[in-house]
């Protein structure tokens, strides 16, 4: 595509330089600092894309990111759906073409970096126009510590879309004296190509700062390519700006229809016509600056069409004298036109009438329905708006707490009161923080400002053309039209939200920066209320769409989640184990045999454990060292059962509930000294029991000297677990008496290996004769393998997690969290036996004597044996009885409960379960059913214990 | 995301704090001379008003004190913080 509509010079692109790009697979050249807009609007297009629903052509109709038509999708250099033209800097090698509505997500891995940078400011400037840099500039003069954002790729703001003069030169030539004095200034943060998207409490603004993205191919590999800035702030000042508002007419989405600030900015910005012949229709006066603007720069503006009674007659002045024609009270009704708008149809239009119109040929209409400040920020920390009559605009109604808005934000129109507006604000919010502005702080001279005649607020125009407002959009992006607020209206729906939601009006990827209160005010011409009762929609973050990429920054893939492994994770992997997630650990599931499934694998392991001898590496179990004069005290407190009692070098089972009598967790406690006790937790609840403890200790008995700390890290656990660990650990400690007189079970005694301190313990998760091997992590491997060669003899055999879940299954041992549920107590787990009666209180005893707690038919712990002796029922699998005839009951069939543990036993030769049912104890031995894919398998129930239920093995 | 004043930290962001409900539920002195509906208030029953709350938060990814805050469950100020050995008076 060449360039016709290219200006001869002026614009701030770069003209010697040439940058080439493809679009819809056409090259599109351009120069740097064109937009992918102002590039295709350089080469005579218009149209980007059809329209998501009809289908209807749309094209460029802003010139940033209020623009509800350009969208694109980006091919090159990297797949990124829904972006805007108008957003999308041009640069060497780009690709996209026009999207209708809907993008495709890349499905290649994006391999640019993002990262996140956190920042701290007195003050935080957002947008770096008039009001912006004055506020900056007061801000950094008093020596604050300043961030300037503005999300363009150059400061000035709408500086950069006209032709002001300050102190008597370009405005421009301030622009750069300002951004050069900021430069110098070393407590100044100026960030272009910055957007504040979010902003919260407490002065928290979120700005994603695009780094690269202009760079094309020539990005730097080490740079990211986004990044997050979290920027805390004492103060705010927002200058973001206004956003022109369209009026809404029928047909007034074709190409070529474009706000007429949008045109003025592609002018002078980038030194581009956006047509050859313009009508341009306004409420207000600032239009006429685009109709002059563009008939200097050699468009035939055809017509201002003003809709106000009056028009403007200073305005009118001007158009007369350049030979423009100016049709006050009259408005646009429609327009022709296909992929491009080729007539606007003007009418006569008086109180609220529209009179007999004609067509005016053109190929560019402009449209100004006046503009509203952009209020985003300032709404989302949750300042509350104020709709002003004479804007027709909702302004920011309250001050807030360490965030003020300045500028056109604010609704000031004018440069002279942006320039005095941005140095008030900032002045007032350095003064918040108790820093003191400058003394020198000169504002630019500014031309006395022309009071402008009063605008008139219009939402749209009567439909004349038959249509009833089903072709009058109000949001482009989703094809909804004055005819779907009316609709909505019609529903009997009053609230904007609702109207929102029922027309999905505001919720494309613009949010509405121009449908938004153009839905207000014609939702309240319908309902006949005056539109500040209609109120908006809410602001919500972010401002703009920011990747998920950018959101995540570091924080994928292996950065994502702390991984956490044992000491011994390496000999894991290099024997081939098969890894599971628990929580952050990465612990060995089973280790495959060559040609071995993982049943075949936990069949070999279990029947190993219970026949001959196993090793596991437990070292994920959570453990505490609680120490001090009360620690006996607390634990007396926090366990069901008495561990006062317990002796030092001896070993208890406790479960501790919450204060509902609900078991929270499980474990052994170790008694090391008088006044000191190892409390094992499960690997899950390691820090929630030693945060459990801390809270106990911090906020009802802060008078008892204990200490919780965690050795979960401290201490590797290898339990060696069978018939023959006995002959293992003798071989390896043979200076350790290990005969069941000398060491029974649930004793522990200290030992050294070649001068290494190792921690003996006999306690059985497996119901096997078992001893744990305690020692510091930087021997694990060490000793692990001492284990290993002493129990070469015997077959030992290292197993995993799924083996050790099915030995303690079958020893009918419960896994809090996936056998309980936060609903199950001590005695629906057949364990009154581990529930104190001498203690007069602990942790969750009052709840057991609640009439709920102790209901016979309160789900209980109970094994299940498929009759058919091979069916492993799914975990999770609900339970159900025959009535007496044999037959299930009527639906809604009752449950009695579901199944917690599932899994084949080597031991018993056929699958078992664990379950929770209801009354469970008092079915053992009936047969109640499971429905397995569809069909209902009998089950006997059972004790929870099924293997060695006297224990015999576990004392030996 | 909000700052909260913690008494032993100062202003740290909110994703460091853990909360922990109402303050001043004491565990009582004997829970077994309780009838069943006094103890379900102890156990079940807590205040939500709208306004000034008392509440306990632990600043859980910081110093892992619990501490007392008034605060407004209507605006999520924190009017004041005090340590848990703070002799303050701690009804709202």
């Amino acid at each position: 595509m060449t360039s016709p509509s290219r200006t001869p010079e002026g614009g701030r692109i770069d003209r010697a330089t040439t940058v080439e790009s493809t679009f819809d697979g056409q090259t599109l050249t351009g120069h740097p600092g064109d937009t992918l807009a102002s590039a295709l609007l350089a080469s005579g297009r218009h149209q980007v894309a059809t329209s998501i629903k009809l289908g209807r052509p749309r094209g460029i109709a802003a010139a940033w990111a209020e623009d509800p038509g350009g969208l694109v999708q980006i091919e090159e250099p990297f797949p990124e759906p829904m972006l805007l033209a108008t957003t999308v800097e041009l640069h060497d090698g780009l690709a996209a073409h026009g999207l209708p509505g809907q993008g495709r997500l890349a499905d290649v891995p994006d391999s640019a970096r993002y990262d996140a940078v956190h920042h701290h400011v007195d003050v935080l400037v957002v947008g770096a126009g008039p009001a912006g840099l004055a506020a900056a500039l007061t801000a950094a003069r008093s020596g604050a510590r300043v961030a300037l954002v503005d999300e363009q790729s150059e400061a000035g703001g709408s500086l950069l879309s006209g032709t002001d003069r300050l102190d008597g030169v370009p405005a421009l030539q301030w622009v750069a004296a300002a951004v050069a004095e900021l430069a110098g200034s070393p407590e100044v943060l100026h960030l272009q190509r910055t957007t504040a998207f979010g902003s919260y409490d407490d002065g928290f603004v979120l700005a994603l700062e695009r780094r690269t993205d202009h760079l094309g191919a020539a990005a730097p590999r080490h740079v990211s390519r986004q990044r997050v800035w979290r920027i805390r702030a004492r103060s705010t000042v927002v200058a973001t700006g206004a956003h022109e508002r369209p009026v809404v007419f029928a047909d007034n989405d074709r190409p070529g229809i474009m706000l007429a600030g949008a045109a003025r900015t592609f002018l002078h910005r980038y030194g581009v016509l956006a047509g050859r012949e313009a009508v341009v229709f306004t409420t207000n006066d600032s239009a006429y600056d685009a109709a002059l603007d563009l008939h200097r720069a050699g468009v035939r503006v055809q017509a201002v069409v003003d809709a106000r009674p009056e028009g403007s007659p200073r305005r009118r002045e001007e158009c007369e004298h350049a030979g423009i024609r100016v049709l006050s009270g009259a408005v646009v009704t429609g327009t022709r036109g296909v992929e491009r708008v080729t007539h606007a149809l003007v009418a006569p239009f008086a109180d609220g009438e529209v009179g007999a119109g004609s067509a005016i040929a053109c190929d560019l209409l402009l449209v100004s329905g006046g503009w509203n400040p952009a209020v985003h920020l300032f709404s989302q920390a949750r300042g509350r708006l104020r709709y002003d009559e004479d804007l027709g605009a909702f302004v920011p109604g309250e001050d807030l707490d360490g965030l003020a808005v300045a500028g056109s934000a604010a609704g000031v129109s004018d440069l002279a009161g942006c320039l005095a507006d941005g140095q008030r604000v900032a002045r007032a919010a350095l003064t918040a923080v108790a820093i003191a502005p400058a003394g020198e702080d000169r504002l630019p001279a500014a031309p006395e400002p022309v009071v402008p005649a009063a605008p008139l607020v219009l939402w749209r125009v009567p439909d004349t053309s038959g249509a009833e407002g089903s072709t009058s959009f109000v949001d482009l992006q989703r094809d909804a039209t004055v005819a779907d607020i009316a609709r909505a209206v019609g529903a009997g729906l009053r609230s904007i939200e609702h109207v929102k939601r029922y027309t999905t009006i505001g919720t494309a990827h613009d949010q509405g920066k121009t449908s938004g209160v153009l839905t207000s005010g014609i939702t309240a011409e319908l309902l006949g209320i005056p539109v500040q009762d209609t109120g908006t929609t809410t602001f919500r973050p972010p401002y703009t769409p920011v990747a998920f990429a950018a959101l995540a920054g570091r924080d994928r893939g292996r950065l994502f989640d702390p991984e956490r492994v044992t000491a011994l994770h390496e000999w894991h992997v290099a024997e081939g184990a098969v890894l599971e997630d628990v929580g952050q650990w990465k612990r060995p599931r089973y280790y495959p045999q060559p040609g071995e499934d993982m049943e075949a694998a936990v069949l070999r392991e279990c029947a190993a454990a219970r026949t001959g001898v196993g090793i596991l590496d437990g070292s994920t179990l959570g453990k505490i060292d609680v120490q001090g004069h009360d620690a006996a005290v607390l634990l007396d407190l926090l366990y069901t059962n008495l561990m006062s009692s317990l002796k030092v070098g001896s070993v208890r089972y406790g479960v501790m509930c919450g204060v509902d009598g609900m078991v929270i967790d499980d474990g052994t406690v170790l008694r090391l000294a008088e006044d000191r006790f190892l409390v094992l937790t499960t690997t899950g609840g390691a820090a929630k029991i030693l945060d459990w403890m801390e809270e106990w200790l911090q906020t009802e008995w802060p008078e008892l000297r204990v200490h919780c700390t965690s050795v979960t890290e401290q201490w590797v656990t290898l339990p060696v677990v069978g018939p023959r660990s006995r002959d293992v650990v003798a071989a390896v400690f043979p200076q350790v008496d290990v005969s069941a007189e000398a060491f029974p079970f649930m004793t522990w005694r200290d030992t050294t290996l070649d001068g290494v301190p190792v921690r003996l313990a006999r306690i059985s998760f497996s119901g096997e004769l078992a001893f744990e091997v305690y020692v510091n992590p930087w021997y694990a491997l060490a000793v692990w393998q001492r284990l290993l060669e002493a129990g070469r003899p015997y077959g030992i055999t290292p197993y995993g997690t799924e083996t050790m879940h099915v030995l303690r299954a079958e020893k009918g041992y419960p896994i809090i969290g996936q056998d309980t549920d936060g609903t199950v107590t001590p005695h629906d787990l057949g364990m009154a036996w581990a529930v104190s009666k001498k203690k007069p209180d602990f942790i969750g005893k009052r709840s057991f004597t609640r009439p709920a707690n102790s209901d016979p038919l309160r789900k209980q712990l109970v094994g299940l044996l498929p009759v058919d002796r091979r069916t492993v029922l799914p975990e999770g699998s609900q339970i159900v009885e025959f009535l007496a005839d044999g037959r299930l009951p009527p639906p809604p069939v009752p449950m009695l409960g579901h199944v917690t543990s599932s899994y084949r036993s080597a031991a018993l030769a056929r699958p078992f379960a664990l379950a929770l049912v209801r009354g469970g104890r008092s079915r053992i031995g009936d047969t109640v059913h499971v429905p397995v894919d569809g069909t209902l398998v009998p089950v006997e129930v059972t004790g929870s214990v099924l293997v060695d239920p006297e224990g015999a093995r576990r004392d030996g | 995301m909000q700052l909260i004043p913690c008494p032993w930290c100062g202003p740290r962001e909110e994703v460091e704090f853990s909360y922990g409900g109402q303050a001043h539920v004491p565990y009582p002195d004997d829970p077994g001379t309780l009838s069943d509906e006094e103890w379900a208030h102890y156990v079940f029953f807590r205040d939500n008003p709208k306004g000034r709350f008392a509440e306990r938060w632990n600043h859980a990814a910081g110093c892992r004190r619990w501490f007392t805050a008034i605060r407004d469950t209507v605006t999520y100020r924190f009017e004041r913080v005090h340590r848990l050995d703070d002799p303050e008076p701690v009804s709202p």
